[in-house]
């Protein structure tokens, strides 16, 4: 079942064509990758789709509605979340705190009862403490809980993204290069908790993706881009032996 | 000892001042990244505002102080919703070319409305006196401290325990990671910019009835930048205490002083601190913005 396309979409910034009439289709459930060479366009999709860039043509559909003029806000509220390419967390934080403004698409009581920290507002706030702490048993973020963010080490800054993004309970998450900058261990690790995000929170996952062979074993789509456009669209195994793919990596 | 014990007070009531006008600064600086130099003139529009409604008008004292407090906050509000909002993405100077630029516009529209000469209204604690164990106090004094420590903890309140104040340091850090998040960015520095204006006005009102509601006013704001650097620029526990040692400082040196040192010494103290402690008493240990 179709729960997610991207239909004849375009960007344009001035003459650089980011994207040229690309479509896709993703089902629910579904691990999609997006891989292609630098520049090919693969972050702006994810760019449109979360609403950083206005598309100059085409719209992006989820679940049955159109959030191509979505409010930028109102993404994470659709059910879609996401992580960067390079980082973007919030600093000032512990992992504790960044994990728990994921949660800030919940209601935690009228600004009044905040104000008077009500048994309501409290109910609340263990409810979002409780959520976190699953996502941070998931992700073996126990040790860090406390940290600040800004102290942690690449590989863990990433997965902190991650959870935060997991803690807003999307039901749609767009990974950016998740594995850009880990080591070979963290990668795996990677794989394994994109398999859990797939089988047990039942998330449907778009990641756009340079390890090929992270994407062979966590995918179970690959779309291929080059230039804004579509190369090939298969299974990991069909889009690595396409003969267009092959060239374009190669730069032939 | 009881000189001592006065001129203490004085100087926090009118640190207390500087250091609420500092912390309107360091908020607006903290979620927009803008120096903001509208907040003096505004401060000092406020003051007029305030005299034309109490003493022109005749409007009670309460209900002109709410007033006033609420046309600085929706002022400021449109200000950054309409004019702000078009250099968004521009170098930082540009925003205090802009913020100056309106700051000069502000003045000179008061000065052509109300005209130039000093005037002063009444208020309930006018010539008021307070006699706390051998030391007198003017109430206004009092009035002000008590308000400046009210405002500040309302506000460490409102930016931790509620939705909207985690969300404006969240804003303030990752401006993208909070879009999607789901936290409405715009509109919350437009409300950052509207709660400062509102400080900004109750300053202003707080501060003219013991310095005269004059279009100097808004000097203050020279002062206030001068405690923001003391504490570290962006700290804003830093700017109430570089707010209040300043307030002392001056009026210590006011007294013990030969004539003139008063606005120097305050100045003179910046950069022996300068020196000292490069990013000011509490500023954050590398470049950081919260």
């Amino acid at each position: 079942m179709t729960m997610f396309s991207v239909r004849n979409l375009s960007l344009r910034f001035g003459g650089v064509q980011a994207i040229a009439d690309l479509s896709f289709e993703v089902a629910q459930g579904e691990v999609f990758a997006i891989i292609g060479p630098n520049g090919a366009g693969k972050t702006s999709v994810l760019n449109v789709i979360t609403r950083v860039f206005d598309p100059s043509a085409g719209s992006v559909h989820f679940e049955g509605r159109d959030i191509t003029q979505l409010a930028r806000h109102r993404v994470v509220n659709a059910g879609i979340a996401r992580t960067f390419q390079n980082i973007e967390l919030f600093e000032g934080g512990t992992v504790l705190e960044n994990l728990l403004l994921g949660r800030h698409r919940f209601g935690h009581g009228n600004f009044f009862a905040q104000w008077l920290w009500t048994p309501g507002v409290r109910a609340a706030e263990a409810a979002s403490q409780a959520a976190v702490e699953q996502v941070i048993e998931l992700l073996d973020l126990a040790p860090h809980r406390k940290s600040p963010v800004a102290g942690l080490p690449y590989g863990v800054r990433k997965v902190v993204e991650l959870a935060r993004a997991l803690a807003a309970r999307p039901r749609l998450l767009l990974l950016d290069e998740p594995s850009s900058g880990l080591n070979p261990e963290e990668t795996r690790d990677l794989a394994f908790w994109i398999d859990d995000i797939q089988n047990d929170l039942g998330v449907t996952v778009i990641m756009v993706e340079h390890d090929m062979s992270l994407v062979s074993e966590a995918a179970d789509r690959v779309l291929c881009m080059n230039l804004g456009q579509r190369l090939a669209l298969g299974t990991p195994a069909e889009v690595q032996s396409n003969p267009a793919v092959i060239a374009a990596y190669l730069g032939a | 000892m009881t000189t001592v014990i006065q001129l203490t007070i004085n100087g926090m009531a009118i640190g207390a001042i500087y250091a609420l006008v500092a912390l309107g600064l360091v908020l607006t600086y903290k979620a927009t990244e803008v120096l903001n130099f509208i907040h003096g003139d505004l401060l000092m529009a406020s003051s007029f505002i305030g005299w034309g409604l109490i003493v022109v008008l005749k409007w009670p004292f309460w209900l002109a102080v709410l007033a006033t407090v609420a046309i600085a906050m929706v002022f400021s509000w449109v200000l950054d919703a309409r004019v702000m909002r078009l250099i968004v993405g521009q170098p930082q100077f540009a925003g205090v070319m802009l913020t100056i630029g309106i700051a000069f516009t502000l003045r000179g529209l008061v000065s052509m409305s109300f005209g130039p000469e000093s005037r002063n209204y009444p208020t309930p604690w006018t010539n008021q006196k307070t006699q706390l164990g051998g030391v007198v106090i003017a109430d206004l004094s009092l009035v002000i401290v008590a308000t400046a420590l009210l405002v500040t903890l309302a506000l460490f309140w409102f930016l931790r325990r509620t939705t909207l104040g985690v969300a404006i340091q969240a804003a303030s850090q990752n401006q993208l990671a909070a879009f999607l998040s789901g936290i409405r960015v715009k509109r919350l520095t437009s409300l950052v910019w509207a709660l400062t204006g509102g400080i900004a006005a109750l300053c202003g009102l707080l501060l003219a009835p013991t310095a005269l509601v004059d279009i100097s006013l808004w000097f203050v704001m020279i002062k206030a930048l001068a405690a923001v650097v003391l504490g570290g620029f962006g700290s804003i526990p830093g700017a109430i205490l570089g707010g209040l040692l300043l307030g002392v400082i001056e009026q210590f040196a006011g007294v013990y002083l030969p004539d003139g040192y008063k606005d120097a010494v305050a100045y003179l103290v910046l950069i022996g601190v300068l020196v000292l402690w490069p990013r000011g008493l509490l500023g954050d240990a590398h470049g950081r913005r919260v």
